[in-house]
């Protein structure tokens, strides 16, 4: 082979590599992505039934039921909408009423029906997301300050830990084997 | 008084890293020795001076001076010695100064013992190492200072986050920080070279060993932060696709893409501009995974408190260093000249379809985790990517580069021989189909199962193979395969031994991810769950006091087959001062499986939700990193290799087999 067939194969090689490395990213995206809406979202947007989605926003006061066998509904509210999350499994340390909370799940009628549920290792904690959400709804100043004044009293920003193990995730009961 | 002395001691270091940076520079543009000659001792005082700088953080630490407001917010006077220590980079400001800490003390070793580099060289790598150093010095000092005071100094500190209060955070993060401002070396070497703008396979010889070390403990730091992970978080994951550990894998599958790239270049002087531009692309990357860490624009348990301004001076680092770099390299490389020639068959090709599917598959993980990002910048859409998308392009782009690793060390240099290559990796084959039969026979499942442990076993078996035809197992009367043992350089050692690590770490996985049993509820005193082959008797429950938590257990007893052999005591501690919870698992190994109890919450009706797993050859994957590293271990201590190893004579060099 000459020094341009080399080089030749060479990148031909690489360029199929990389075709195929696009081909599987483009698929992934395709499958796997899931879009985060507030309660907001998800009542404006018209949301059908059977989407996959991430719910965000507060876990309203005194909406918790426990039920058997870990079962648990809860509210998930923005402020200016509610939508009912249901949940089999453990919740994350953190969860707590008028906390911050981010479910993943299929949206039925009912509401969410959760796969995950995720908080974070910190009291202070306000996903981004959820942050975002509600201050567009406006509530941003009052539910928070309501609902983190109580708990911490000290004025200081958040900090959050350091290196080390990431967000708490609740895995739900039902989904059995594979966890990776 | 100490703190000051600490913030004045950055200072200096601040001006020695200035100098460190210009002078040599200067002395390199005009062939003055002398001037080049200031960067080894200005290298070796910055790290006195942020040595004491970071020795006295410590001492601020360690007596709990809570007028520092660094102290205050993450010290507890009633912490063990051992997390007051720990607690100086359990947080912004301290890890930033570990991270210049670890970047000085690199600096500082190559002043020290690299004694056979040219002088321009040498000058010119620490001086590129005092630019990246004076950047950081700044962000700190700016930004982000450790010693600042408080006005009204608090009685007690807020205590350290309770998940960090743990061991892990003693060795997780100093290795990490080793392994990522460790390609810092690299990216210097590499800079450094474009300068001068000479390059050969004496360069790739001399930057070899740093590439190793910081491989080493990069893998070493990522491997204990899934550990610490496996058993803090309490739900018995190991790896979780997050952005921020994804923003440590990225410089390690660059780094490790380097690592056999520059074999190339120090056997073969080919892919020198490659070679130059992956050592760019590999700290460019850490720098990445620090900005991604530390700018919070990211929310992670492992981003601190977010200060735009402080996103903001990194992301100026970032560009001026990514940006700079990469101009360099655009203006500089043409002039480098062209390597050797090779077949596509043959080791070099093998080690280029290496960094093919390496640099290719960080390329995933890159999207993968910037995507989002990007996306919310642009539209506002926030979506999340989590572990099907890395599941769906990570794991398709391994698996080619899996069945090739045994094929690599077998080919031989500038053309190889595929099929005399297969034919001896016959036995390697028929373990992995024996493998795979047993695996169908004996587990079932899935799959995908059999076919991953069949790869693990041929990644194993391939690594051993090529051991034993290089020494010449049975083939040859014993003696001298036991001559040609003891002749074999220990790089060739090294490489077998990582490899085989990656097919062990291949079986963990495949183990854990295929064979997880899961049982997840609620139990009271009494109850008995069945995990597996396993019995998990609920004993009683403790109410106990901890020194800064309560905490309450659980004893379980467990049996199997009837045969009580075990009790475990999981635990759920509750931290006053910080008004938060963490789980602390109960680990039994069986084997190289583990058998893993966690608690959930305290119900009203007093039972207690259990969350317990089966989980068989989990601890391989931890084994396999552990043993990569090994690997890593041997190659560095290769003679040729070694730091401060004089210089080969002439007739050595030449008589060198070309491994």
């Amino acid at each position: 082979m000459t020094r341009k067939q080399r080089r030749f194969a060479l990148i031909a090689g690489g360029v199929a590599v990389l075709a195929v490395a696009v081909g599987l990213v483009l698929n992934a995206l395709n499958d796997s992505i899931v879009f985060f809406n507030s309660p907001t979202d998800v009542v404006e947007k018209k949301v059908q039934p059977g989407t996959r989605l991430r719910i965000g926003g507060l876990v309203a006061p005194g909406s918790v039921e426990r039920g058997e066998n870990l079962a648990v509904r809860f509210q998930v509210t923005d402020g200016a909408n509610t939508i009912t999350v249901a949940y089999k499994g453990i919740l994350p340390d953190l969860f707590r009423e008028g906390q911050g909370v981010i479910a993943e799940g299929v949206l039925d009628t009912a509401g969410v029906k959760a796969d995950s549920v995720l908080a974070k290792h910190d009291e202070k904690y306000m996903p981004r997301e959820v942050a975002d959400a509600l201050k567009k709804q406006g509530h941003w100043q009052s539910d928070y300050d309501k609902g983190q004044g109580a708990a911490t009293p000290a004025s200081t920003p958040a900090q959050a830990p350091a290196p080390g193990p990431q967000s708490s995730v609740a895995k739900p009961a039902s989904t059995g084997a594979a966890t990776q | 008084m100490i703190p000051e002395l600490g913030h004045y001691a950055l200072v200096l270091a601040l001006a020695l890293a200035l100098a460190q940076a210009i002078v040599p520079l200067v002395g390199v543009r005009t062939g003055d020795a002398a001037l080049i000659a200031v960067a080894k001792p200005t290298a070796l005082a910055q790290f006195l001076f942020v040595g004491l700088s970071f020795a006295a953080l410590t001492a601020s630490y360690v007596v709990s001076d809570f007028s520092v407001e660094n102290v205050a917010a993450n010290s507890h006077s009633a912490m063990p010695l051992v997390y007051k220590i720990t607690s100086v980079w359990g947080n912004h400001e301290g890890s930033m100064l570990l991270w210049v800490l670890i970047l000085a003390l690199f600096g500082a070793l190559l002043a020290a013992f690299a004694r056979n580099l040219p002088a321009a060289l040498h000058g010119a790598i620490l001086a590129v190492q005092a630019i990246v150093a004076t950047a950081f010095y700044l962000f700190i000092l700016l930004t982000s200072n450790p010693f600042a005071r408080l006005a009204q100094p608090p009685l007690e500190g807020r205590d350290l986050n309770p998940i960090l209060q743990d061991i892990g955070l003693a060795i997780h993060p100093p290795l990490l920080y080793v392994g990522y401002v460790g390609f810092s070396m690299a990216f210097s070497f590499a800079a450094a070279a474009l300068l001068i703008g000479r390059i050969d396979a004496a360069w790739a010889r001399w930057v070899r060993p740093w590439i190793l070390v910081a491989w080493i403990f990069l893998t070493l730091g990522i491997a204990m932060g899934s550990y610490w992970a496996y058993y803090e978080l309490g739900w018995g994951g190991w790896w979780f696709w997050d952005p921020v550990e994804n923003a440590s894998l990225m410089p390690w599958l660059a780094g490790t893409a380097l690592l056999h790239s520059a074999l190339v270049m120090e056997k073969r002087e080919a892919l020198k501009v490659w070679t130059i531009l992956l050592a760019i692309l590999t700290f460019s990357l850490s720098l990445i995974g620090t900005f991604l860490v530390r700018s919070g624009v990211l929310t992670s348990v492992h981003s601190f408190a977010t200060d735009p301004a402080r996103g903001v001076f990194i992301l100026m680092i970032l560009v001026l260093f990514i940006g700079g770099s990469l101009t360099l390299f655009a203006w500089r490389a043409p002039m480098l000249r062209q390597g050797g020639l090779f077949a596509p068959v043959s080791r070099e090709g093998s080690l280029v379809f290496n960094n093919l599917f390496l640099t290719t598959a960080c390329a995933t993980v890159f999207v993968g985790t910037l995507y989002p990002l990007a996306l919310e910048a642009l539209t506002g859409a926030k979506i999340s990517v989590g572990a099907p998308f890395f599941n769906m392009t990570f794991g398709p782009l391994m698996v080619p580069l899996l069945i090739a690793v045994p094929f690599g060390p077998l080919l031989a240099w500038k053309r190889g021989d595929l099929l005399g290559v297969a034919q001896r990796l016959m036995a390697a084959s028929g373990a992995a189909i024996l493998a795979l039969v047993v695996t169908i026979a004996v587990a079932g499942g899935p799959v995908l199962a059999p076919l991953g442990i069949g790869l693990g076993v041929f990644v194993i078996v391939g690594a051993a193979t090529d051991l034993a035809e290089r020494i010449a197992l049975f083939r040859a009367p014993a003696g001298t395969t036991l001559r040609r043992a003891a002749g074999l350089p220990r790089s060739a050692w090294g490489t077998a031994v990582a490899h085989a690590g990656l097919g062990v770490m291949l079986l963990g996985i495949v183990g854990e991810s295929q064979w997880n049993i899961e049982r997840i509820t609620a139990m009271k005193a009494g109850d008995v769950a069945t995990v597996g082959r396993y019995e998990l008797a609920f004993d009683g429950l403790d109410q106990r006091e901890g020194g800064n938590y309560r905490e309450l257990v659980v004893r379980f007893s467990v049996r199997e087959g009837g045969v009580r052999i075990a009790t475990l005591a999981p635990s759920k501690r509750a931290f006053t001062h910080r008004d938060m919870a963490t789980t602390e698992a109960a680990l039994m190994r069986h084997g190289v499986g583990q058998l893993y109890v966690s608690l959930g919450d305290l119900n009203p009706d007093g039972s207690v939700a259990v969350r317990a797993y089966d989980k068989p050859l989990v601890l391989l994957i931890w084994i396999g990193t552990l043993v990569m590293a090994i690997g890593g271990g041997l190659s560095l201590s290769d003679r040729r290799l070694r730091v401060g190893a004089p210089r080969p004579s002439k007739a050595r060099l030449a008589a060198q087999p070309a491994e």
